[in-house]
Protein backbone atom coordinates (compact mmCIF):
# COMPACT_ATOMS: atom_id res chain seq x y z
CA UNK A 1 0.00 0.00 0.00
CA UNK A 2 1.44 3.22 -1.12
CA UNK A 3 1.95 6.23 1.47
CA UNK A 4 -1.14 7.98 2.36
CA UNK A 5 0.51 11.19 1.27
CA UNK A 6 1.52 10.32 -2.17
CA UNK A 7 -2.18 8.86 -3.00
CA UNK A 8 -4.04 12.56 -2.49
CA UNK A 9 -3.74 13.68 -5.65
CA UNK A 10 -7.40 14.45 -6.52
CA UNK A 11 -8.44 17.77 -6.56
CA UNK A 12 -10.90 19.50 -4.50
CA UNK A 13 -14.25 19.81 -6.24
CA UNK A 14 -15.96 22.79 -7.53
CA UNK A 15 -18.01 24.35 -5.33
CA UNK A 16 -21.38 23.63 -7.41
CA UNK A 17 -20.40 20.17 -7.17
CA UNK A 18 -22.74 18.15 -9.76
CA UNK A 19 -24.53 15.33 -8.35
CA UNK A 20 -22.38 12.24 -9.36
CA UNK A 21 -24.53 10.00 -11.75
CA UNK A 22 -24.23 7.08 -9.95
CA UNK A 23 -25.86 4.02 -11.36
CA UNK A 24 -28.65 3.03 -9.03
CA UNK A 25 -27.49 -1.11 -8.92
CA UNK A 26 -25.60 -3.17 -6.71
CA UNK A 27 -23.24 -2.93 -5.31
CA UNK A 28 -23.39 0.34 -2.99
CA UNK A 29 -21.50 -0.08 -0.47
CA UNK A 30 -19.55 -2.28 -1.45
CA UNK A 31 -18.79 -1.04 -4.71
CA UNK A 32 -14.97 -1.29 -5.49
CA UNK A 33 -14.17 -3.61 -2.30
CA UNK A 34 -10.15 -4.69 -2.05
CA UNK A 35 -9.70 -8.32 -1.70
CA UNK A 36 -7.55 -7.17 0.73
CA UNK A 37 -6.86 -4.73 3.02
CA UNK A 38 -8.66 -1.45 3.45
CA UNK A 39 -10.04 1.41 0.80
CA UNK A 40 -7.33 3.80 1.00
CA UNK A 41 -8.43 7.56 0.51
CA UNK A 42 -7.31 7.96 -3.00
CA UNK A 43 -9.06 4.89 -4.21
CA UNK A 44 -12.28 5.70 -1.92
CA UNK A 45 -12.62 9.07 -4.00
CA UNK A 46 -12.22 7.69 -7.28
CA UNK A 47 -15.06 5.18 -6.30
CA UNK A 48 -17.27 7.43 -4.82
CA UNK A 49 -16.30 11.04 -5.72
CA UNK A 50 -15.89 13.77 -3.09
CA UNK A 51 -18.84 14.29 -0.20
CA UNK A 52 -21.11 17.16 -0.34
CA UNK A 53 -19.72 20.38 2.56
CA UNK A 54 -16.24 19.83 1.24
CA UNK A 55 -15.59 23.77 0.19
CA UNK A 56 -16.72 26.23 2.94
CA UNK A 57 -18.90 28.43 1.20
CA UNK A 58 -19.26 31.02 4.60
CA UNK A 59 -20.11 29.60 7.72
CA UNK A 60 -24.36 30.56 7.32
CA UNK A 61 -24.34 29.18 4.23
CA UNK A 62 -22.05 25.63 5.58
CA UNK A 63 -24.79 25.57 8.46
CA UNK A 64 -27.50 25.58 5.98
CA UNK A 65 -26.19 23.32 3.87
CA UNK A 66 -25.59 20.92 6.82
CA UNK A 67 -29.06 21.26 7.80
CA UNK A 68 -30.23 20.26 4.59
CA UNK A 69 -28.71 16.82 4.45
CA UNK A 70 -31.24 15.83 7.34
CA UNK A 71 -34.12 16.57 5.21
CA UNK A 72 -32.15 14.57 2.56
CA UNK A 73 -31.94 11.35 4.52
CA UNK A 74 -35.68 12.01 6.04
CA UNK A 75 -36.42 11.66 1.95
CA UNK A 76 -34.35 9.37 1.25
CA UNK A 77 -36.30 6.83 4.07
CA UNK A 78 -33.18 5.88 5.50
CA UNK A 79 -33.90 3.15 8.57
CA UNK A 80 -30.87 2.27 11.03
CA UNK A 81 -29.54 -0.52 10.56
CA UNK A 82 -28.16 -1.77 14.11
CA UNK A 83 -31.14 -3.37 14.23
CA UNK A 84 -33.98 -1.10 15.84
CA UNK A 85 -34.70 -0.12 12.20
CA UNK A 86 -35.22 3.02 13.33
CA UNK A 87 -35.61 6.54 11.34
CA UNK A 88 -32.70 8.37 11.28
CA UNK A 89 -33.54 11.72 10.50
CA UNK A 90 -35.90 11.91 13.45
CA UNK A 91 -33.03 10.50 15.86
CA UNK A 92 -30.81 13.42 13.73
CA UNK A 93 -33.44 15.92 14.09
CA UNK A 94 -33.62 15.41 18.05
CA UNK A 95 -30.50 15.80 18.95
CA UNK A 96 -29.89 18.67 16.91
CA UNK A 97 -32.59 20.30 18.77
CA UNK A 98 -31.36 19.21 21.53
CA UNK A 99 -29.60 21.95 23.89
CA UNK A 100 -25.66 21.87 24.12
CA UNK A 101 -22.95 21.16 21.38
CA UNK A 102 -23.34 17.61 20.07
CA UNK A 103 -21.23 14.80 19.61
CA UNK A 104 -21.56 11.66 17.28
CA UNK A 105 -20.92 8.07 18.05
CA UNK A 106 -20.25 5.75 15.12
CA UNK A 107 -21.34 1.91 16.71
CA UNK A 108 -19.28 -0.88 15.25
CA UNK A 109 -19.61 -2.43 18.47
CA UNK A 110 -21.14 -5.28 16.87
CA UNK A 111 -21.63 -7.58 19.76
CA UNK A 112 -23.88 -10.01 17.66
CA UNK A 113 -21.68 -13.31 17.53
CA UNK A 114 -23.09 -14.48 13.76
CA UNK A 115 -22.53 -10.90 12.91
CA UNK A 116 -19.48 -9.33 10.83
CA UNK A 117 -20.95 -6.46 8.59
CA UNK A 118 -19.57 -4.26 10.59
CA UNK A 119 -16.22 -5.21 10.90
CA UNK A 120 -15.90 -5.89 7.25
CA UNK A 121 -17.19 -2.38 6.78
CA UNK A 122 -14.23 -0.81 9.49
CA UNK A 123 -11.79 -3.48 7.85
CA UNK A 124 -12.39 -2.20 4.03
CA UNK A 125 -14.14 0.37 3.50
CA UNK A 126 -13.02 2.25 6.63
CA UNK A 127 -13.60 6.02 4.56
CA UNK A 128 -17.10 5.11 3.80
CA UNK A 129 -17.91 5.12 7.50
CA UNK A 130 -15.44 8.10 8.44
CA UNK A 131 -17.48 10.46 6.06
CA UNK A 132 -21.05 9.43 7.21
CA UNK A 133 -19.39 10.32 10.67
CA UNK A 134 -18.71 13.71 9.60
CA UNK A 135 -21.45 14.30 7.69
CA UNK A 136 -24.07 13.42 10.00
CA UNK A 137 -21.65 14.96 12.63
CA UNK A 138 -22.04 18.93 10.22
CA UNK A 139 -25.61 18.17 10.20
CA UNK A 140 -26.70 18.00 13.67
CA UNK A 141 -23.82 20.29 14.56
CA UNK A 142 -21.13 18.42 15.91
CA UNK A 143 -17.60 18.84 16.44
CA UNK A 144 -16.86 15.03 17.58
CA UNK A 145 -16.97 11.70 16.40
CA UNK A 146 -16.36 8.51 17.78
CA UNK A 147 -16.14 5.65 16.19
CA UNK A 148 -16.41 2.87 18.49
CA UNK A 149 -15.21 -0.57 17.64
CA UNK A 150 -15.06 -3.43 18.94
CA UNK A 151 -11.59 -4.15 21.44
CA UNK A 152 -11.47 -7.73 20.06
CA UNK A 153 -11.79 -6.67 16.26
CA UNK A 154 -7.85 -5.36 15.63
CA UNK A 155 -7.64 -5.79 12.47
CA UNK A 156 -10.67 -3.11 12.04
CA UNK A 157 -9.53 -0.81 14.81
CA UNK A 158 -6.08 -0.53 12.87
CA UNK A 159 -7.94 0.32 9.62
CA UNK A 160 -9.37 3.00 11.21
CA UNK A 161 -6.79 4.64 13.01
CA UNK A 162 -4.92 4.17 9.68
CA UNK A 163 -8.00 5.79 7.89
CA UNK A 164 -7.78 8.77 10.77
CA UNK A 165 -4.31 9.29 10.04
CA UNK A 166 -4.51 9.00 6.03
CA UNK A 167 -6.96 12.09 5.96
CA UNK A 168 -5.58 14.05 8.57
CA UNK A 169 -2.12 13.94 6.29
CA UNK A 170 -4.43 14.91 3.02
CA UNK A 171 -4.89 18.80 2.88
CA UNK A 172 -7.60 18.65 0.62
CA UNK A 173 -9.69 16.38 2.45
CA UNK A 174 -9.02 18.18 5.99
CA UNK A 175 -10.76 20.33 5.00
CA UNK A 176 -13.94 17.74 4.74
CA UNK A 177 -13.50 17.11 8.32
CA UNK A 178 -12.19 20.91 8.99
CA UNK A 179 -14.97 21.01 11.57
CA UNK A 180 -14.92 17.73 13.02
CA UNK A 181 -12.54 15.97 15.15
CA UNK A 182 -12.56 11.68 14.59
CA UNK A 183 -11.26 9.71 17.18
CA UNK A 184 -11.44 6.05 18.24
CA UNK A 185 -12.68 4.17 21.14
CA UNK A 186 -12.81 0.60 21.78
CA UNK A 187 -15.28 -1.42 23.24
CA UNK A 188 -16.00 -4.62 25.28
CA UNK A 189 -16.97 -7.48 23.28
CA UNK A 190 -19.71 -8.37 25.65
CA UNK A 191 -23.30 -9.01 23.94
CA UNK A 192 -25.11 -5.63 25.18
CA UNK A 193 -21.92 -3.18 25.15
CA UNK A 194 -23.33 -2.06 22.21
CA UNK A 195 -26.57 -0.96 23.46
CA UNK A 196 -26.66 3.12 23.29
CA UNK A 197 -26.70 3.85 26.44
CA UNK A 198 -23.96 0.94 27.70
CA UNK A 199 -21.93 2.94 25.05
CA UNK A 200 -22.34 6.29 26.56
CA UNK A 201 -21.59 4.87 29.29
CA UNK A 202 -18.62 3.18 28.79
CA UNK A 203 -17.57 6.44 26.79
CA UNK A 204 -18.36 8.41 30.06
CA UNK A 205 -16.00 6.22 32.15
CA UNK A 206 -18.08 3.81 32.91
CA UNK A 207 -18.83 0.33 32.24
CA UNK A 208 -20.18 -0.68 29.12
CA UNK A 209 -23.65 -1.53 30.55
CA UNK A 210 -26.90 -0.13 30.23
CA UNK A 211 -28.07 2.59 31.77
CA UNK A 212 -31.77 3.46 33.36
CA UNK A 213 -33.35 5.97 31.13
CA UNK A 214 -34.29 8.90 30.31
CA UNK A 215 -32.23 10.81 29.98
CA UNK A 216 -31.67 9.51 26.46
CA UNK A 217 -28.56 9.68 25.01
CA UNK A 218 -29.71 12.50 22.55
CA UNK A 219 -30.41 14.69 25.22
CA UNK A 220 -27.82 14.09 27.58
CA UNK A 221 -25.13 11.43 26.34
CA UNK A 222 -21.25 11.46 26.12
CA UNK A 223 -19.77 14.28 28.85
CA UNK A 224 -23.99 14.98 29.03
CA UNK A 225 -24.00 16.43 25.11
CA UNK A 226 -26.20 15.85 23.16
CA UNK A 227 -25.44 12.54 21.36
CA UNK A 228 -26.03 11.23 18.31
CA UNK A 229 -25.53 6.92 17.85
CA UNK A 230 -25.62 5.86 14.73
CA UNK A 231 -24.53 1.95 13.50
CA UNK A 232 -21.60 1.90 11.56
CA UNK A 233 -23.13 0.77 8.35
CA UNK A 234 -26.02 3.23 9.00
CA UNK A 235 -23.05 6.62 8.54
CA UNK A 236 -21.68 4.79 5.47
CA UNK A 237 -25.30 4.83 3.61
CA UNK A 238 -25.60 8.58 4.96
CA UNK A 239 -22.07 9.01 3.26
CA UNK A 240 -23.54 7.99 0.03
CA UNK A 241 -27.08 9.71 0.76
CA UNK A 242 -25.01 13.07 0.39
CA UNK A 243 -23.34 12.73 -2.43
CA UNK A 244 -26.21 11.05 -4.40
CA UNK A 245 -29.23 12.45 -3.49
CA UNK A 246 -32.83 10.65 -1.84
CA UNK A 247 -34.26 9.75 -5.08
CA UNK A 248 -31.47 7.98 -6.07
CA UNK A 249 -31.18 5.73 -2.64
CA UNK A 250 -34.90 5.16 -3.55
CA UNK A 251 -34.16 3.88 -6.48
CA UNK A 252 -33.76 0.53 -4.49
CA UNK A 253 -35.65 -1.33 -1.62
CA UNK A 254 -38.85 -1.21 -0.77
CA UNK A 255 -41.16 2.01 -0.31
CA UNK A 256 -41.01 1.01 3.65
CA UNK A 257 -37.58 0.23 3.80
CA UNK A 258 -35.35 1.79 1.03
CA UNK A 259 -32.31 0.87 -0.31
CA UNK A 260 -29.77 -1.53 0.09
CA UNK A 261 -28.49 -3.61 3.18
CA UNK A 262 -25.50 -5.62 4.33
CA UNK A 263 -26.41 -9.14 5.95
CA UNK A 264 -24.00 -11.73 7.00
CA UNK A 265 -24.41 -14.62 5.46
CA UNK A 266 -23.64 -18.13 7.45
CA UNK A 267 -24.36 -21.71 7.78
CA UNK A 268 -24.02 -24.38 5.19
CA UNK A 269 -23.73 -22.70 2.32
CA UNK A 270 -20.33 -22.51 -0.36
CA UNK A 271 -19.46 -18.85 0.41
CA UNK A 272 -20.41 -17.45 3.97
CA UNK A 273 -19.71 -14.07 4.54
CA UNK A 274 -20.89 -10.65 4.22
CA UNK A 275 -23.31 -9.39 0.91
CA UNK A 276 -25.21 -6.64 0.03
CA UNK A 277 -28.91 -7.11 -1.08
CA UNK A 278 -31.89 -4.58 -1.82
CA UNK A 279 -34.00 -4.69 0.86
CA UNK A 280 -37.16 -7.17 -0.64
CA UNK A 281 -34.62 -9.12 -2.21
CA UNK A 282 -35.11 -13.03 -1.67
CA UNK A 283 -33.66 -15.14 0.59
CA UNK A 284 -33.43 -17.45 -2.12
CA UNK A 285 -31.50 -14.94 -4.41
CA UNK A 286 -28.89 -14.47 -0.92
CA UNK A 287 -28.38 -17.85 -0.74
CA UNK A 288 -27.73 -18.39 -4.44
CA UNK A 289 -24.79 -15.71 -4.31
CA UNK A 290 -23.29 -17.49 -1.62
CA UNK A 291 -22.69 -20.01 -3.80
CA UNK A 292 -26.04 -22.18 -2.48
CA UNK A 293 -26.38 -24.79 0.03
CA UNK A 294 -23.89 -27.31 0.68
CA UNK A 295 -26.41 -29.18 3.34
CA UNK A 296 -30.20 -29.03 3.49
CA UNK A 297 -31.34 -26.32 5.71
CA UNK A 298 -33.57 -27.30 8.30
CA UNK A 299 -34.31 -23.49 9.58
CA UNK A 300 -33.27 -19.67 9.05
CA UNK A 301 -32.32 -17.39 11.96
CA UNK A 302 -33.17 -13.72 11.02
CA UNK A 303 -32.10 -10.70 12.75
CA UNK A 304 -29.44 -12.58 14.84
CA UNK A 305 -29.96 -13.61 18.83
CA UNK A 306 -32.81 -11.70 19.33
CA UNK A 307 -34.29 -12.51 16.66
CA UNK A 308 -36.37 -15.40 15.08
CA UNK A 309 -36.31 -18.58 13.42
CA UNK A 310 -38.25 -19.08 10.02
CA UNK A 311 -39.02 -22.90 8.97
CA UNK A 312 -37.13 -24.59 6.60
CA UNK A 313 -40.34 -24.91 4.55
CA UNK A 314 -41.05 -21.92 3.96
CA UNK A 315 -37.70 -20.49 3.46
CA UNK A 316 -38.65 -20.34 -0.17
CA UNK A 317 -40.89 -17.58 -0.09
CA UNK A 318 -38.79 -15.02 2.03
CA UNK A 319 -38.14 -11.76 0.77
CA UNK A 320 -35.64 -9.84 3.03
CA UNK A 321 -37.54 -6.69 4.44
CA UNK A 322 -38.79 -5.99 7.61
CA UNK A 323 -42.41 -5.56 6.38
CA UNK A 324 -42.04 -8.92 4.59
CA UNK A 325 -40.51 -10.37 7.80
CA UNK A 326 -43.04 -9.40 10.26
CA UNK A 327 -45.75 -11.72 9.23
CA UNK A 328 -42.79 -14.70 10.14
CA UNK A 329 -42.34 -12.67 13.17
CA UNK A 330 -39.09 -11.86 12.18
CA UNK A 331 -36.81 -8.89 11.42
CA UNK A 332 -33.88 -8.14 9.64
CA UNK A 333 -32.40 -6.79 12.70
CA UNK A 334 -28.57 -6.45 12.30
CA UNK A 335 -28.56 -8.00 9.13
CA UNK A 336 -27.67 -11.65 10.09
CA UNK A 337 -29.44 -14.04 7.90
CA UNK A 338 -27.99 -17.97 9.59
CA UNK A 339 -29.05 -20.96 7.88
CA UNK A 340 -29.51 -24.30 10.32
CA UNK A 341 -28.45 -27.18 8.71
CA UNK A 342 -30.53 -30.45 8.51
CA UNK A 343 -27.71 -32.21 10.63
CA UNK A 344 -28.25 -29.93 13.72
CA UNK A 345 -30.29 -30.81 16.21
CA UNK A 346 -32.23 -27.58 17.01
CA UNK A 347 -32.90 -28.71 20.26
CA UNK A 348 -29.61 -28.48 21.57
CA UNK A 349 -28.61 -25.64 19.50
CA UNK A 350 -31.73 -23.74 21.72
CA UNK A 351 -30.15 -24.92 24.81
CA UNK A 352 -27.09 -23.40 23.63
CA UNK A 353 -27.60 -20.17 22.68
CA UNK A 354 -30.73 -19.63 25.71
CA UNK A 355 -26.98 -20.51 28.23
CA UNK A 356 -25.09 -18.00 25.85
CA UNK A 357 -27.18 -15.46 26.32
CA UNK A 358 -28.10 -15.89 30.21
CA UNK A 359 -24.41 -15.35 30.21
CA UNK A 360 -24.45 -11.83 28.45
CA UNK A 361 -26.96 -10.50 30.94
CA UNK A 362 -24.98 -7.64 31.90
CA UNK A 363 -26.33 -8.98 35.70
CA UNK A 364 -27.78 -5.66 36.64
CA UNK A 365 -31.28 -6.02 36.67
CA UNK A 366 -32.84 -8.98 39.30
CA UNK A 367 -35.83 -10.25 36.63
CA UNK A 368 -32.69 -10.63 33.62
CA UNK A 369 -30.19 -12.37 36.22
CA UNK A 370 -32.61 -14.61 37.49
CA UNK A 371 -34.97 -15.13 34.50
CA UNK A 372 -33.10 -15.88 32.08
CA UNK A 373 -31.16 -17.88 33.76
CA UNK A 374 -34.31 -20.25 34.87
CA UNK A 375 -35.32 -20.00 31.25
CA UNK A 376 -32.04 -21.49 30.16
CA UNK A 377 -32.94 -24.54 32.63
CA UNK A 378 -36.17 -24.55 31.31
CA UNK A 379 -34.49 -25.08 27.76
CA UNK A 380 -32.40 -27.80 29.05
CA UNK A 381 -34.81 -29.89 31.66
CA UNK A 382 -36.84 -30.25 27.82
CA UNK A 383 -33.43 -31.49 26.18
CA UNK A 384 -32.88 -33.94 29.13
CA UNK A 385 -36.40 -35.34 28.51
CA UNK A 386 -39.05 -36.63 31.11
CA UNK A 387 -41.32 -33.45 31.40
CA UNK A 388 -44.98 -33.61 29.61
CA UNK A 389 -44.24 -31.05 26.61
CA UNK A 390 -47.38 -29.15 28.19
CA UNK A 391 -45.99 -28.42 31.03
CA UNK A 392 -42.64 -27.28 30.16
CA UNK A 393 -44.43 -24.67 27.50
CA UNK A 394 -46.69 -23.24 30.09
CA UNK A 395 -43.28 -22.57 32.40
CA UNK A 396 -41.23 -21.17 29.49
CA UNK A 397 -44.42 -18.72 28.79
CA UNK A 398 -44.79 -17.77 32.69
CA UNK A 399 -40.79 -16.64 32.28
CA UNK A 400 -41.28 -14.66 29.47
CA UNK A 401 -43.95 -12.62 30.72
CA UNK A 402 -41.43 -12.03 34.06
CA UNK A 403 -39.51 -11.50 31.43
CA UNK A 404 -40.44 -9.21 29.44
CA UNK A 405 -39.80 -5.15 29.39
CA UNK A 406 -38.54 -5.65 32.56
CA UNK A 407 -35.04 -5.09 32.24
CA UNK A 408 -33.01 -1.21 31.25
CA UNK A 409 -32.26 -2.58 28.06
CA UNK A 410 -34.16 -5.30 25.77
CA UNK A 411 -31.85 -7.76 26.34
CA UNK A 412 -34.36 -10.06 28.09
CA UNK A 413 -36.90 -9.39 25.53
CA UNK A 414 -34.78 -10.86 22.44
CA UNK A 415 -33.89 -13.45 24.01
CA UNK A 416 -37.68 -14.25 25.28
CA UNK A 417 -38.61 -13.85 21.30
CA UNK A 418 -35.73 -16.31 20.17
CA UNK A 419 -36.58 -18.98 22.75
CA UNK A 420 -40.52 -18.65 21.78
CA UNK A 421 -39.97 -18.76 17.98
CA UNK A 422 -37.68 -21.90 18.71
CA UNK A 423 -40.51 -23.49 20.42
CA UNK A 424 -42.84 -22.78 17.54
CA UNK A 425 -40.88 -23.14 14.51
CA UNK A 426 -39.30 -26.87 16.21
CA UNK A 427 -42.32 -27.85 17.95
CA UNK A 428 -42.17 -31.17 17.07
CA UNK A 429 -38.34 -31.55 17.66
CA UNK A 430 -39.17 -30.23 21.32
CA UNK A 431 -42.16 -32.47 22.04
CA UNK A 432 -39.79 -35.34 20.65
CA UNK A 433 -37.14 -34.29 23.29
CA UNK A 434 -39.37 -33.53 25.90
CA UNK A 435 -41.07 -37.20 25.73
CA UNK A 436 -37.55 -39.50 24.68
CA UNK A 437 -34.82 -37.28 25.84
CA UNK A 438 -31.76 -36.35 23.78
CA UNK A 439 -31.44 -37.68 20.07
CA UNK A 440 -28.82 -38.75 18.16
CA UNK A 441 -27.72 -35.21 16.66
CA UNK A 442 -27.34 -33.84 20.07
CA UNK A 443 -24.57 -35.06 20.79
CA UNK A 444 -22.76 -33.36 17.49
CA UNK A 445 -20.85 -30.28 17.90
CA UNK A 446 -23.20 -26.90 18.16
CA UNK A 447 -23.91 -25.34 14.96
CA UNK A 448 -24.42 -21.83 17.02
CA UNK A 449 -22.81 -19.90 17.77
CA UNK A 450 -21.01 -20.13 14.47
CA UNK A 451 -17.35 -18.96 14.32
CA UNK A 452 -18.17 -17.41 10.51
CA UNK A 453 -15.62 -17.21 8.29
CA UNK A 454 -14.19 -14.11 7.08
CA UNK A 455 -15.26 -13.96 3.48
CA UNK A 456 -16.63 -10.95 2.14
CA UNK A 457 -18.76 -10.84 -1.10
CA UNK A 458 -18.85 -7.11 -3.36
CA UNK A 459 -22.41 -8.09 -4.20
CA UNK A 460 -24.42 -10.88 -4.49
CA UNK A 461 -22.94 -13.47 -7.15
CA UNK A 462 -19.58 -12.37 -7.17
CA UNK A 463 -18.09 -13.24 -3.80
CA UNK A 464 -14.33 -12.25 -3.08
CA UNK A 465 -12.48 -14.36 -0.84
CA UNK A 466 -10.34 -12.37 1.89
CA UNK A 467 -8.02 -13.93 4.05
CA UNK B 1 -52.16 15.60 35.68
CA UNK B 2 -52.04 11.63 35.93
CA UNK B 3 -48.86 9.92 37.99
CA UNK B 4 -47.77 6.81 36.99
CA UNK B 5 -45.29 4.20 38.91
CA UNK B 6 -41.79 3.09 37.66
CA UNK B 7 -39.09 1.17 38.55
CA UNK B 8 -35.48 1.66 38.36
CA UNK B 9 -34.56 -2.43 37.40
CA UNK B 10 -30.52 -1.62 38.20
CA UNK B 11 -30.99 0.02 41.27
CA UNK B 12 -33.86 -2.70 42.51
CA UNK B 13 -32.38 -4.68 45.14
CA UNK B 14 -36.23 -6.93 45.84
CA UNK B 15 -36.62 -5.70 49.46
CA UNK B 16 -40.37 -5.99 48.46
CA UNK B 17 -41.13 -2.63 50.59
CA UNK B 18 -43.37 -1.38 47.55
CA UNK B 19 -45.45 -4.46 47.35
CA UNK B 20 -46.47 -3.83 51.33
CA UNK B 21 -47.35 -0.17 50.48
CA UNK B 22 -48.93 -0.25 47.63
CA UNK B 23 -50.63 -3.93 46.57
CA UNK B 24 -53.17 -2.27 44.95
CA UNK B 25 -50.62 -1.94 42.24
CA UNK B 26 -47.37 -3.76 42.69
CA UNK B 27 -46.62 -7.97 43.14
CA UNK B 28 -43.61 -9.40 43.29
CA UNK B 29 -42.35 -11.90 40.87
CA UNK B 30 -40.73 -15.55 42.60
CA UNK B 31 -37.46 -13.77 42.60
CA UNK B 32 -38.78 -10.88 44.49
CA UNK B 33 -38.74 -8.30 42.07
CA UNK B 34 -41.49 -5.57 41.80
CA UNK B 35 -44.10 -5.96 39.01
CA UNK B 36 -45.90 -2.52 38.21
CA UNK B 37 -49.85 -2.10 36.76
CA UNK B 38 -48.58 1.32 34.91
CA UNK B 39 -52.13 2.26 34.83
CA UNK B 40 -52.61 5.86 35.81
CA UNK B 41 -52.60 5.73 39.89
CA UNK B 42 -56.51 6.47 41.11
CA UNK B 43 -57.25 9.06 43.85
CA UNK B 44 -55.35 7.95 46.98
CA UNK B 45 -52.70 5.79 45.19
CA UNK B 46 -50.70 8.85 44.55
CA UNK B 47 -50.19 9.53 48.11
CA UNK B 48 -49.50 5.48 49.07
CA UNK B 49 -47.10 5.02 45.54
CA UNK B 50 -45.23 8.53 47.31
CA UNK B 51 -44.94 6.41 50.82
CA UNK B 52 -43.64 3.30 49.00
CA UNK B 53 -41.22 5.35 46.69
CA UNK B 54 -39.51 6.96 49.97
CA UNK B 55 -39.66 3.98 51.89
CA UNK B 56 -37.88 1.71 48.98
CA UNK B 57 -34.13 1.32 50.84
CA UNK B 58 -32.70 1.85 46.70
CA UNK B 59 -34.97 4.45 45.91
CA UNK B 60 -35.18 2.39 42.91
CA UNK B 61 -39.55 3.20 42.80
CA UNK B 62 -40.65 6.45 41.30
CA UNK B 63 -43.82 8.31 40.76
CA UNK B 64 -43.45 9.92 37.54
CA UNK B 65 -46.10 12.66 36.67
CA UNK B 66 -47.43 12.13 33.00
CA UNK B 67 -45.40 15.30 31.76
CA UNK B 68 -42.25 13.72 32.31
CA UNK B 69 -42.71 10.01 30.72
CA UNK B 70 -44.07 11.76 27.56
CA UNK B 71 -40.70 13.23 27.36
CA UNK B 72 -39.10 9.71 26.80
Amino acid sequence: MSSPSSTMTVEAPPIAQPRSPAAPELPRLLAGIPPHGAMTLDEHLTTHGWPPLARSQGRRRDRERAASLIDEIEHSGLLGHGGAAFPTATKMRAVAGSRGRAIVVANAAEGEPASLKDRTLLEALPHLVLDGAVLAAQAVGADEAIVCVCESAGASIESIERAIEERRRARDYAAVDRSTRLHLASVPSHYVAGQESALVNHLNGGPAKPTFTPPMPYEQGVRRRPTLINNAETLAHIALIARHGAPWFRQLGTPIQPGSALVTLSGPVAHPGVYEIEHGASLTSLIEAGGGTTARPRAALLGGYAGAWIGGERLQGVALSNEHLAPHGASLGAGVVLLLSENACPVAETVHVARWLSGQSARQCGPCVHGLDALAAAVEQIAGGGIAPAMAAQRIDRLASLLRRRGACSHPDGAVNLILSALEVFQAEFADHARHGPCDACARPAELPLPVRPVIADAPGKPVARP
Amino acid sequence: MSHRVRVNPITCEAHGMCAELLPERITLDEWGYPMLDDAPLQGSQVEHAIRAARACPTFALLVERERERSRR
